[in-house]
């Protein structure tokens, strides 16, 4: 995902990913893309978020790669909520995109606070 | 999602329903963030249909650690039975710190153990999730904000794979229970109050296990 990714005591890398950018990718690819870019200590900002199934696959792997010396996990918001009220068997079935939702991940260990409301996600990370 | 591979899944959802095989138990699987009460709720289960336990409860977070498998839970509710295999699962979250442990009187070896067994916990829940559960008991500890991403993800999760999921406002026996919070956070679903460690409301509990799963 980025090149200046070495540590940095300048401050903390935020990646905007485009939907078009993520719409190209397979599952797992974009779900390397996320971790990778996380690993480094970057925040991932995703302009059309994820679907629930990458979502499932995301902590699955998430979960793969904590390491008690080094990687704890990944916080993770976004908006508008996932709710899919509207995505029964009809909705699936004309083929109705999923609600994009803007999606906040970054390293758990830098962090410190991650806060929703209905139109604000706010975050403070540490370097 | 394409209309094509959305159209071939609808399909196979409602093949899978059509032809399910209605002899063999139905496994709903207990999902929930950690400590929301769902071993608690699983022995509570087990205890009144059975008569033996599932897993050992504890206040630690990460106590369930792999998915555990009662079968053959018989319910009995209005004349009919319902047979359910009942899957308690690992509490689900996106981070595992072993420093968390120490807290809980733990050696740091200990610790390092369990947050590795709690990682690869999560990970086999997700994985029942998406290919063995036929639906959800979803457990929430209702002295606690719903309005969490965990939350939000798996109730999504949940949604887009068209299992029925029944709500569990549970801890309702504790002075800071709020379950009008987690009715707010979920309007789509049904919420139900229960305490599984007092067993309060627990027949309401049964009657929409039945309804639900039956």
């Amino acid at each position: 995902m980025s090149e200046a990714t070495e540590p940095d005591d300048r401050g903390v890398q935020i990646d905007l990913i485009s939907g078009e950018r993520m719409r190209d990718l397979a599952s797992m690819e974009k779900i390397r893309t996320i971790l990778d870019s996380v690993h480094d200590g970057n925040i991932v900002v995703l302009e059309q978020g994820l679907t629930p199934d990458e979502e499932s696959k995301l902590i699955e792997v998430t979960m793969s790669e904590i390491n008690p010396d080094g990687f704890n996990g990944i916080e993770i918001e976004s908006y508008p909520s996932s709710g899919t009220t509207e995505q029964g068997f009809i909705g699936r079935l004309m083929g109705k995109q999923e609600d994009t939702k803007l999606t906040v991940i970054g390293p758990a260990d830098r962090i410190e606070t991650l806060h929703k409301d209905e139109n604000l996600i706010s975050t403070l990370v540490r370097r | 999602m394409g209309l094509l591979t959305g159209l071939r899944d609808s399909i196979s959802t409602v093949r899978n329903k059509l032809f399910a095989d209605d002899s063999e138990p139905r496994r709903i699987g207990i999902y929930g963030p950690p400590n929301a009460g769902k071993t608690t709720l699983a022995n509570r289960i087990a205890r009144d249909w059975t008569g033996d336990a599932i897993g050992p409860e504890s206040a630690i977070p990460h106590e369930t650690r792999r998915a555990r498998r009662k079968e053959n839970v018989e319910i009995e509710r209005n004349g009919k039975s319902v047979t359910i295999d009942v899957v308690d699962t690992p509490g689900v979250a996106t981070k595992v710190d072993y420093e968390e442990f120490l807290d809980h009187d733990m050696e740091k070896e200990e610790a390092v153990r369990r947050s590795r067994e709690a990682t690869e916990g999560v990970a086999e829940a997700m994985h029942w999730l998406r290919e063995d559960v036929d639906g959800v008991i979803y457990v929430l500890d209702s002295t606690n904000d719903p309005f969490t991403q965990v939350n939000t993800m798996l109730i999504g999760i949940i949604e887009s794979r068209d299992l029925p999921v029944l709500i569990l406002a549970n801890k309702i026996d504790l002075e800071e229970s709020n379950i009008q919070r987690i009715e707010n956070a979920f309007p789509q679903h049904e919420t139900i109050p229960s305490s599984a460690l007092e067993g309060e409301n627990m027949d309401e509990v049964y009657t929409k296990i039945a309804e639900y799963f039956g």
